[in-house]
This record gives structure tokens, sequence and C-alpha cells, in this order.
């Protein structure tokens, strides 16, 4: 009766193991049929397959220099920003006093050029005027703004050739506009180059700009929010008021407290004024990507920025303002393909020498486990296949490139994937000592076995965590393969390794305790008989005291482990008889 | 090989056993000399040899070349300075990129020269700059903030785990051990550090930490209850739990070490230098302290923090 449902047990465990091996190749091969990126070759690192070299120079006005700070804050951001668009391993370092070069795997397109490239400087200013993007003297909204130069004053502190008669109050008064910003803007065609590239604006004074498409054109206030208040970023569809998800792309923000306090002081501001003064432009590097409407004081220190935005362009925009804005703008000087620094050979020796290790792994398990070396290969295989799957996948869906280090990491894990294989072996072989049969024995150390495999996948796996989500670069990618390989050698510890042992334990050639099984109960038992159900003492006390001491442990034990042990015993009783 | 699963019954039933607790002074006598050494020792060698993803170097570019092979580049770049090992890329069509570790102006020079003549093209074709660290300061400050916060968290992890916060403490005296003596013989070797060995490092402190789990998850089973025993002690519990495990230590780091022995020795001779190596030194090393420690380091540190505690001192 309880047999048949061990059996039942295991097989369902097997069937799920097949689940997600199938189900993972089926996802691949599905992927594969309509998106380039999915294959069942792994994509490799820089070291193994080389890609390509991008060499960025800084964009610098006259006279204007770059330091050795603004380079290596510049390169500190860039590696974010690349590290955050998949584990590839890329490469971003300083060359001469002014060129950054970042080496990537594979051809980039044009939207990790601009994540490499744009500065990326966020500023939100409060919209003053806004009139199509072409040369004209009419201004959108007339009666909003005053065209009228001889009234419009100059802020206090550049006096412009018509004295001020008033000073602006806050950044959304009309009084910023001078003659010369409205001469700038009437002549203003969206269609030109008018802005330098890498021009940096001074935050303090209004801005004549463009929206990024050249349809409209603005005079907007000083900065209000600057995004380096911006806390956090990320990129998602919008949700409409019913709670189901459009497809429209945003990108939404979260502020620090000095960006939560200006943004609720600039919402109230805007909130009660008419067309278009009460709508916020949010620029990026100079340009207007979006300038929606107040429809309510923000004071929770979240916006969403909406636009013209896919799903690339939406999470290229959120990882760059995540990381913060470029101290200089930089331009794409050269961008060359370069070739692997360890050769195909390096990969295949490497391989190889990975193989002879596994191969000794298998004869010293025979050695040690006899039989059982039959469930340690299974499970290696097993757990091989599972890992290339993974690796297949998240090469597609992560952006997971497999280096030389990733190689190394992923053949040590051979080690510490045997090693829950060991404990549980281990555990067995202490139940047969203590004289159970071998299924009874199986059950037993599994329910022992399984808390230190999984406490100890535990610590590895906060290993893995804490440093994926807390460092950048060749750490990260080290983190991503230890955490990879702790989950794999706890799915099939779980769903392969017990199951395949529960039903061998129902063999003759295993339960017998042939001597070629691993648990060969005559050579088990031969010296280390004392009597069942005493795991807990040592082996010393007589029945007795042992049978006090545990009961006077029992009262230590959570009520989890009281009942596990009950059960234990249930368990060896009907087992032993 | 029965011989050795007898003994694995004589260690489970307590018939054989090594005394591990109760000699703890002399294993802490060989740590804190192996400690010293591997602090001493690299010191007075010249500390660490940085490679350049770490320090920054010369990087030489050659134009217009016929054959972009990178063992002419490596060559000739060793006829000049036999002690460089320099990374060569192939890059676009027909150049050539080589970066080695930062070098004077003369070699610098000898080095252009040699490469013109190798590549056989004119010695303008061949470009010098100084190129900056790969793995910069941020990569370092990144990662070791991201150490601290593992280290906190295992630590709780643990404490919660095990239910008394002695075995973080004595798992991270058995970890801190691991990582010098690696570190330390890493140093000796004289072997360039690399972003590889690094990594191996980390890998060192992920196992060292993992197999003390394994280990005191026995422990904790076997001192359950001691203190109401009255002819064991909480020492002599521990000594038996690490005993009862030391056929699974063993065999655990003999099967983490193969693979590793096979990269390193195999894998060196096949391959000359190169990432595999490096990694693989550490590891190798790494894996047989971490084990060891486990064993000789955290459970007599245990011991040491807990036995005077009164519940287990009052009996006997």
């Amino acid at each position: 009766m309880a047999a048949s449902s061990t059996v039942k047990s295991a097989r369902k465990s097997l069937i799920w193991l097949l689940v997600i091996i199938f189900g993972l190749a089926g996802l691949i091969g599905f992927g594969s049929t309509t998106d380039e990126n999915a294959s069942f070759t792994p994509k490799l690192a820089l070291d193994l397959q080389g890609g390509t070299q991008i060499i960025l120079s800084p964009l610098l006005l006259d006279g204007q220099a770059v330091t050795t700070e603004q380079l290596d804050q510049a390169v500190s951001i860039i590696r974010q920003r690349v590290d955050a668009s998949g584990v590839s391993e890329s490469q971003v370092t300083t060359q001469g006093d002014t060129n950054i070069i970042v080496s990537i795997p594979g051809i980039p397109d044009e939207n990790t050029l601009a994540l490499i490239k744009a500065s990326a400087k966020l500023e939100f200013r409060p919209v003053l005027v806004t009139s199509a993007g072409t040369p004209t003297a009419e201004v959108d909204g007339a009666g909003n703004s005053d065209p009228d130069a001889t009234e419009s004053p100059a802020p206090e502190e550049t006096p412009a050739a018509e004295e001020p008669t008033v000073s602006p109050t806050d950044a959304s008064d009309l009084n910023w506009i001078t003659p010369e910003i409205q001469k700038e803007f009437d002549d203003l065609d969206c269609a030109s180059v008018f802005r330098e590239p890498g021009q940096i604006d001074d935050p303090a004074v209004p801005l004549v700009t463009c929206d990024v498409n050249g349809f409209t054109k603005f005079i907007l206030g000083p900065v209000e929010v600057d995004g380096a208040n911006i806390s956090d970023a990320s990129n998602g569809t919008v949700t409409s008021s019913t709670g189901a998800s459009t497809n429209t792309w945003a990108v939404n923000l979260e502020f620090d407290e000095i960006g939560t306090e200006g943004f609720s002081t600039v919402t109230q501001r805007l909130f009660p004024l008419e067309q278009p003064r009460n709508q916020f432009a949010i620029t990026l590097d100079g340009f207007v990507i979006t300038a929606p409407t107040t429809q309510a004081v923000i004071t929770n220190g979240s916006a969403q920025i909406t636009g013209s935005f896919d799903r690339d362009s939406s999470k290229v925009l959120a990882d760059q303002l995540k990381y913060g804005s470029l101290p200089i703008g930089f331009e794409v000087q050269s961008q060359e393909n370069i070739s692997a620094t360890l050769g195909q050979d390096q990969l295949t020796s490497g391989l190889l020498a990975g193989l002879i290790g596994l191969i000794l792994v298998v004869i010293y398990s025979a050695f040690q486990y006899r039989g059982l070396a039959i469930v340690t290969i299974g499970s290696l295989l097993v757990a091989a296949v599972l890992v290339y799957l993974l690796i297949a996948f998240l090469s597609w869906r992560q952006g997971y490139r497999l280096s030389m280090a990733g190689v190394a990491g992923l053949i040590v894990a051979i080690g510490i994937t045997v090693d829950s294989f060991i404990v549980y072996f281990e555990r067995v072989r202490d139940e047969i000592r203590e004289g159970r049969n071998l299924e009874v024995a199986v059950e037993n150390a599994w329910k022992r076995s399984i808390r230190t495999i999984l406490a100890s996948d535990a610590v590895s796996f906060t290993a893995a965590a804490t440093l994926f989500l807390l460092t950048v670069g060749n750490v990260r990618g080290f983190a991503f393969t230890l955490g990879l390989t702790t989950i794999v050698d706890l799915i099939v510890v779980l769903l392969f390794t017990h199951p395949l042992l529960r039903l061998l334990a129902r063999t003759k050639f295993f339960s017998s305790g042939h001597p070629w099984s691993g648990f060969d109960s005559k050579a088990l038992k031969a010296s280390g008989y004392v009597g069942r159900g005493q795991f807990r003492v040592a082996p010393t006390l007589s029945q007795g005291k042992a049978l006090k001491v545990s009961k006077e442990a029992a009262t230590r034990q959570t009520i989890a482990e009281r009942k596990a042990q009950a059960a234990l015993e249930e368990a060896d009783k009907s087992g032993g008889n | 090989m029965s011989k050795f699963k007898e003994l694995g019954n004589d260690l489970y039933s307590g018939r054989v056993s090594i005394d591990i607790v109760g000699r703890r002074k002399l294993w802490y006598a060989i740590a804190i000399v192996l400690v010293i050494i591997a602090i001493v020792a690299p010191v007075a060698r010249g500390g660490f040899n940085f490679g350049i993803e770490f320090r920054g170097g010369s990087e030489f570019r050659i134009d217009g070349v016929g054959d972009t092979s990178q063992q002419v580049a490596r060559d000739a770049v060793q006829s000049v300075d036999p002690e460089t090992q320099p990374i060569v890329t192939s890059v676009g069509v027909d150049s050539v990129r080589i970066q080695t570790e930062q070098l004077d102006d003369v070699t610098t020079e000898e080095i252009r020269i040699a490469l013109a003549s190798a590549y056989g093209v004119p010695s303008g074709s061949v470009t010098s700059s100084f190129i900056g660290a790969n793995w910069g300061a941020d990569v370092t400050s990144k990662a070791i903030n991201g150490l601290i916060v593992f280290l906190l968290l295992v630590s709780v992890l643990m404490a919660l785990y095990f239910r008394t916060f002695k075995m973080s403490i004595a798992a991270l005296a058995a970890l801190a051990h691991d990582v010098v003596i690696t570190a330390g013989v890493y140093a000796l070797t004289g072997f360039e550090v690399t972003p590889a060995a690094v990594i191996g490092l980390l890998t060192i402190l992920g196992y060292s930490l993992y197999d003390t789990v394994v280990v005191f998850d026995k422990v904790r089973e076997n001192t359950l209850g001691v203190e109401f025993s009255e002819d064991t002690t909480f020492a002599s519990q521990v000594n038996l739990a690490v005993n009862q495990t030391l056929v699974r230590s063993v065999n655990t780091s003999v099967v983490a070490v193969l693979p590793v022995a096979a990269i390193l020795f195999i894998g060196a001779a096949l391959l000359g230098v190169g990432t595999l190596r490096d990694i693989a030194l550490a590891l190798f090393i790494g894996i047989i302290v971490g084990t060891y420690s486990s064993v000789f380091i955290a459970a007599p540190v245990y011991v040491h923090l807990r036995e005077n505690e009164p519940r287990f001192k009052t009996k006997k």
C-alpha cells in the first residue's frame, strides 16, 4: 500500500523532470522559429567568440577638456548600463586620456549604441510657450504668452538690453521670456540642426528647443527637477484605469526625497494653470521627449513617461536613467569587429580537461559507491542537460554569454552537485548501519539529508543572488553561473536522484544489499550495528539511557521535528517487521 | 575499498574516533602558522602580481597586416620581454591589437619595432597607447560591498537555521582561514592575479561556507539535547558528528577536486597559460583548504565558543 504510493510519487517526480526538460527545449525550439536570437547553441562571450570594439570619444565644446574623474565616472556608468542589458561580461575601459573603449560580444544595434553613448541628461522644465516646429512669429495659445518684447523683462541676473520691470517669481513665470529668447524661439526650425552635439544647457535659465520628432517647439522655464534625483527607473506597459494592460510602453520613475519634494511643489503650482503652462516638459539631452498636462498633484514621488516608446527604447531609457547621466556626451569614433582572445582550441582543450575530470569523478564514484554510481552518473547527465538548456534559454532571454571563466565555474559545479548525492548516500548508509532495510533507510535518509542540502544550497544561492544584484562586470557573470548551478542541483536531487533511488531501492539487486550495490548490508553492519533508533545519541549509551535522552531531547525539538521523528519511528517499525 | 567502508562504519559507531575537537590547540597553531605564512610570504615577495585588467597597461595596434595570426604577435612581444603575457586580438579585417602590462618607453619602442618586423609592416603602422583598467576601482568597490552584504545575510541565515549565532562566527572564522591561505598560495606561485583568479576566490568563499553548513548540520543533529545527557559532553558529541561526516568530507573533496585538478594539470599542459590555469589553481587550493577547515577549524571553534555555556557545564 505504502509501497505503491512511493512508486507513484517517484514516478510523478520523474515526469515533472521530463516536463521541465521538454518544456525548456520546446520553448527554445519554438522561440528559434520566431526569434533569431533563440537557438539551441548558447552564445559565447567576448573571450571565446570576439565581438565588437567601440571607441567612444567625448563631444567637447571649444576649450572644454575632459578630466580623469569625468572619464572614470563615465566608464562606471556605461558599465552599469551595459550590464543592465544582460549578463554579457562586456569590457569597458579608458584609452589614452580621452577615449573610452567598449567591447561587447556580437554586433550592437542602434539601441545598444544609444545606451552606451547618450549622456542621458534628464530634466523636468515647465512649458512656457509651444508652437508648431517651423519658424514663425505666431505663438500657439496666444494670450498665454506675451510676445511684446518691451513688456517682457529678463531675469534679474542677466539684464537684457531692455531693463526688466518685473523679475520672474517662479519657473512658470512668463517674465522669463526676453526679446532674445522670443526671437530664438521664432526663428527656430526643428528640421534644422540647432543644437551642438554634447551641448550642456544652463539649468537656471529658460531653454528653447524642440520635441524629439521635430513637430513642436517649446520655450521652457528653468529646470525644476533634475534627473539626478531619480532613484529608480523601469519600463513597462501602461495600465488603463480598469487595470487592463495596454500596448503603450512607458518608463516609470521613482524619485528620491529631493526629487519627490520638487515634483510635488511643481505639480501643485502647474495644476491650476491654463494651457500650455500646465504642461510639464521632460527633456532628454536637450530635446523634449514628452510634455504631459498636469492632471493631478503628484506627492508620492513616482512618475510615468510615455512617448513614442516601444519595448526596447523604453528599456534603454530606463537603464540610462537608472544609472545616471554621463558627465559628457560621447560619439562613436570607430566600431570594429574583434576576434576572440582565447581561440576555439582553448575552449576545446578546456572542455576536454573538464571531460577527463568528469571521467575521473565517475571512476571514483564507481569505486566508492559501486552500483550506485549509475545514480551519480545519471544525475550528472541530467544536470548537464538542464544546465545546457538553461544556458541556451538564458542567452536568448537574458543575453547571457558563456565565458571561459563561466566554463570553469560549470566544471567546478560538478563537485557541488555530486556533493548532494554524497550527503544523501552517506545518510542512507548510516541508516543501514542502524539496521534498517534499504527502502526505509532511503526514506529516512532523505528526510534528513534534504534539510542539509536545502540549508547548504540556500547559502550558495544567497551568495549568488547578493553578488548578482550588487556587483558589476565579471563578478556578476560569476554570480549568475553559481545561482544557475545551485538551482539545477536542487532540481536534480529533488526530481531525479531521490525518485530514482526510491525506485532502485525496490529492486532485488539493491534491496538485498548485494556487495556491488553500494549498500552492502553485511559490510555496513559488520562493525557498527548497535541497535536502531539511536542516531541522535552517542552509540556508547545503553538502550535505556538512550531512550531517556532522546525523550528529553524531544522536548527541545520543534513541532515539525517531533512529527518527523514520530514518522521515522513509525516507518522504522513497519520497515523492520 | 572495503577498508574505507569499514572505516566509515567505525567512524559512525564511534569505535574509531579521531580526536579532532580535543586537539584543537594543535589545529589552531597550524592555522595560525599557515595564515601568518600566507600573509607574510607574499609581502616579502613583493605583494600580488596584478594583471592589466586591474592596473591598465600598454596597447599596440598594427594596421594593414596581411596575416592577423595571434601567435606572431605573442612571439614578437616575448622576444623582447619573455615575462610578458600579451592579450592578442585581431580587429576588423587587417589589424591586430596587443595588450600588455604597463611597459617603459624603451621596451615599448623595442616591441613596436619587433611587431613591425614580425608582421612585415613599416613601424609607422604600429601605434601604441595606454589603456585603463578594465576591472576598475568601481568594480572592486561594488564587489566588496556585495561581499559584505552577502556575509551579513549568510550569518543571519545560518543563525536562524541553526538557532545559534555561534555557528555563524565559527563558519566565518573558517572562511577567513580559507580565503587568506588560498590567496597566500596564489601570491606565492607568482601567478598573475586576473579577474578569473578573483572569481576563483569568490567560488571558494561560497564553497567553504557550503561545506561548513553540511558539517554543522550533522553537529546540530548530534548536539540536540546533549545537555540532558548524563555521560556525553558537548565536545564529544561535536567530535562524533565530525567523525561521522568525515567519509562524506573526503568523498566530496575528492570529487570536487578531480575536475579542477584535471584542468590545472592536464589543461595547463595542453593550453599553457590561460584563464583556466588562474581559476583552477585558486579552486584547487581552496577546495582542499575549505574542506579541511570545516572539520578542523569550524567545529573546534564552535565547541570553544559553546562548551563553557552554563547549560553544558553543569553536568559532571
